[in-house]
């Protein structure tokens, strides 16, 4: 019956987007139309196969649900790639504008492709790298398999539709201008709904868990889909000027648009970015340093402050601006608190390793750990220095806040992903290690130091430009024309796409390390596991 | 509006506030509760427990 219900809704998807491609009043939505259609009629043809054939045995519940989880960890490392070799791209386009050629006006120059760079390294890689570790954790700390059967398959392809969507989108010309929530309403209306699929495999298998405590890394990973959910939800109101048509106009305007969208913007930031990690952090660190983490009452404080105090912060965004002081002010106060519960996380990460420091030396995936670990207390130490309105004022509009960004993702978000990468391969693949730790020591010097040179060069001149921007003669008069600035700027524009480029190389020698890993691997030895079982009992 | 809007931001500045704060503390004593020493140390050795397959379900084992 349920295979019925398939064919229809498949077929009605079919028919509707061949309806919208012929309608389409721009290209993007044709595009994107017709992708649908091929999508939706190749179902359709795979589901009609299956239709009426006899049903396999009930689902194992005596193992771990993993294609999904390998699926992930696939993608996240293939996406990771792509928004990398994007990045490193659009800096060289900065530094050499002639990297803007002529004949890819409009659809690859710099104003397409900065988009699809942050969406890809922020929803690509990032997104695929919390879908992964949100699969693979709440399934070992609930003990049970994934609720909702293929539902999990549901979500991870869905979610890989809704990034090739974005991605072309941008690139013919389809956004709404929010800044990190550019995707047009159609997109929305999509995400929307593998959203919820994806709250429902994780609610599901914490309903049916077989462990009586819900473990901490579950909280973050549950705050970070309820509140990606509402944000995303509240920051894309808006009306399609037609229903053929990519085009729509926000709900609101003005400077309750502005508030809106730095209320998305930085909470995306704070529950995309940090709590959804911190979940990896809370799992993986312990798991890849062997030991519980080093204060469980710690990490609950860490979570209810963070909750508590993050949702605010969004204001600090807009100094200086429409927005009324209070509400900057509010802002600035908050971010400025939520140094705390940051510097707390950070410590109980670190000491995790206490008693087990040595490992450093060994293992390089834990390095890795630890070395993000030490960039997420230093961006968020940044962060709430520079959301006080005075510093603000120098540093606003300039590349600081570029390289601020790029030491929290580059540094946490991207080195965490790499070590949970390096920890979840051999796992499930049944490699009983990695094929090469030597390659995992170079991607960690290349990564490091990249993220260095990009930071440092950031800071000289974002700087340099706030200073430049603010200078005024004895008569008043600016002394700095903009395009000055951008003169000035030029040597720390190319160490910092050095810097991309050593990132870049570290991430390919991963994905070869891991490749390698997967096909020639050191096997697990079979008659360990069933041995160390009647020992058990 | 305006009338929905003035309700919203007084309750958001009383009660609202005071139910947030007292929440938050109570969270935090909660946690530091006497006795909760032995359960954290429980909860936090978790990840450690099944690491390669879930526990068995008994009433389905019994079908």
């Amino acid at each position: 019956m349920l295979d019925y219900v398939k064919l229809l809704i498949l077929g009605l998807i079919a028919i509707c987007a061949a309806i919208a491609a012929n309608f389409a009043r721009d290209l993007a939505y044709q595009v994107h139309a017709v992708l649908v259609l091929l999508i939706a009629s190749g179902l359709f043809l795979w589901q009609l196969r299956r239709t009426d054939e006899p049903v396999p045995a009930a689902q194992l519940q005596t193992e771990y649900m993993d294609g999904p989880v390998r699926a992930g960890a696939i993608a996240t490392a293939f996406w990771g790639v792509v928004g990398f070799l994007a990045g490193t791209f659009i800096a060289f386009q900065l530094a050499f504008p002639v990297l803007n050629f002529e004949w890819a006006e409009g659809y690859a120059n710099f104003g397409r492709l900065r988009p699809l760079h942050t969406s890809a390294v922020i929803f690509a890689f990032g997104g695929s790298a919390l879908l992964t570790a949100s699969f693979y954790i709440v399934q070992r700390t609930c003990a049970t398999r994934l609720w909702g059967g293929n539902l999990a398959w549901f979500v991870f392809w869905g979610y890989q539709l809704f990034i090739v969507l974005a991605a072309t989108g941008y690139l013919l010309g389809a956004t709404q201008g929010q800044e990190y929530a550019e995707p047009e309403w159609y997109v929305d209306l999509w995400l929307t709904v593998v959203w919820v699929a994806f709250l429902l495999v994780f609610l599901g298998t914490l309903l049916k868990r077989k462990e009586p405590h819900i473990y901490v890394a579950n909280w973050f990973l549950l705050s970070f889909i309820v509140t990606v959910a509402m944000l995303h939800l509240v920051n894309n109101m808006s009306i399609p000027v037609s229903i053929w048509g990519s085009r729509s106009v926000q709900v609101m305007s003005g400077v309750q648009n502005a508030m809106t969208q730095w209320w998305y913007g930085h909470n995306a930031v704070g529950f995309f970015l940090t709590a959804g990690f911190l979940g990896m952090m809370y799992y993986f660190i312990p798991k890849q340093a062997e030991r519980p983490v080093y204060s469980y009452k710690l990490s609950i404080i860490h979570f209810w402050a963070l909750i508590f105090l993050y949702i605010w912060a969004g204001p600090h965004h807009l100094h200086y601006t429409a927005l009324p002081d209070w509400a900057s002010t509010l802002g600035m106060v908050f971010s400025v608190i939520l140094w705390m519960p940051s510097w707390g996380g950070m410590i109980n990460g670190l000491m995790t390793l206490s008693g087990a420091w040595d490992k450093l030396r060994t293992d390089p995936v834990l390095r890795m750990m630890v070395t993000s670990v030490a960039f997420y207390g230093m961006s968020t130490f940044e962060g709430p220095m520079m959301s006080i309105r005075a510093v603000n004022s120098l540093s606003h509009y300039t590349d600081w806040t570029i390289g601020h960004v790029h030491s929290g993702a580059l540094g946490w978000n991207g080195l965490v992903t790499f070590g949970m990468l390096y920890y979840l391969f051999p796992k499930l693949w049944n490699r009983s290690g990695l094929y090469s730790l030597r390659l995992v020591s170079w991607h960690y010097w290349l990564a490091t130091i990249g993220i260095v040179l990009y930071a440092a060069s950031m800071w000289v001149t974002g700087i340099m430009e706030g200073l430049m921007w603010r200078e005024v003669d004895a008569q008043g008069f600016l002394v700095n024309s903009f395009a000055d600035t951008v003169a000035a700027k030029f040597p720390m524009y190319v160490v910092r796409g050095l810097g991309g480029v050593m990132f870049l190389g570290g991430s390919l020698i991963m994905a070869y390390n891991l490749w390698m890993t997967v096909t020639r691997g050191p096997e697990v030895d079979r008659a360990a596991p069933s041995t160390a079982a009647v020992a058990a009992e | 509006m305006e009338e929905t809007y003035t309700i919203m931001r007084v309750f958001a500045g009383s009660f609202g506030l005071l139910f947030m704060f007292v929440a938050f503390l109570g969270v935090i004593f909660f946690t530091f509760r006497p006795g909760s020493k032995r359960l954290h140390a429980e909860s936090a050795a978790i990840p450690f427990r099944h690491d390669d397959r879930p526990v068995a379900d008994v009433t389905e084992g019994q079908k």
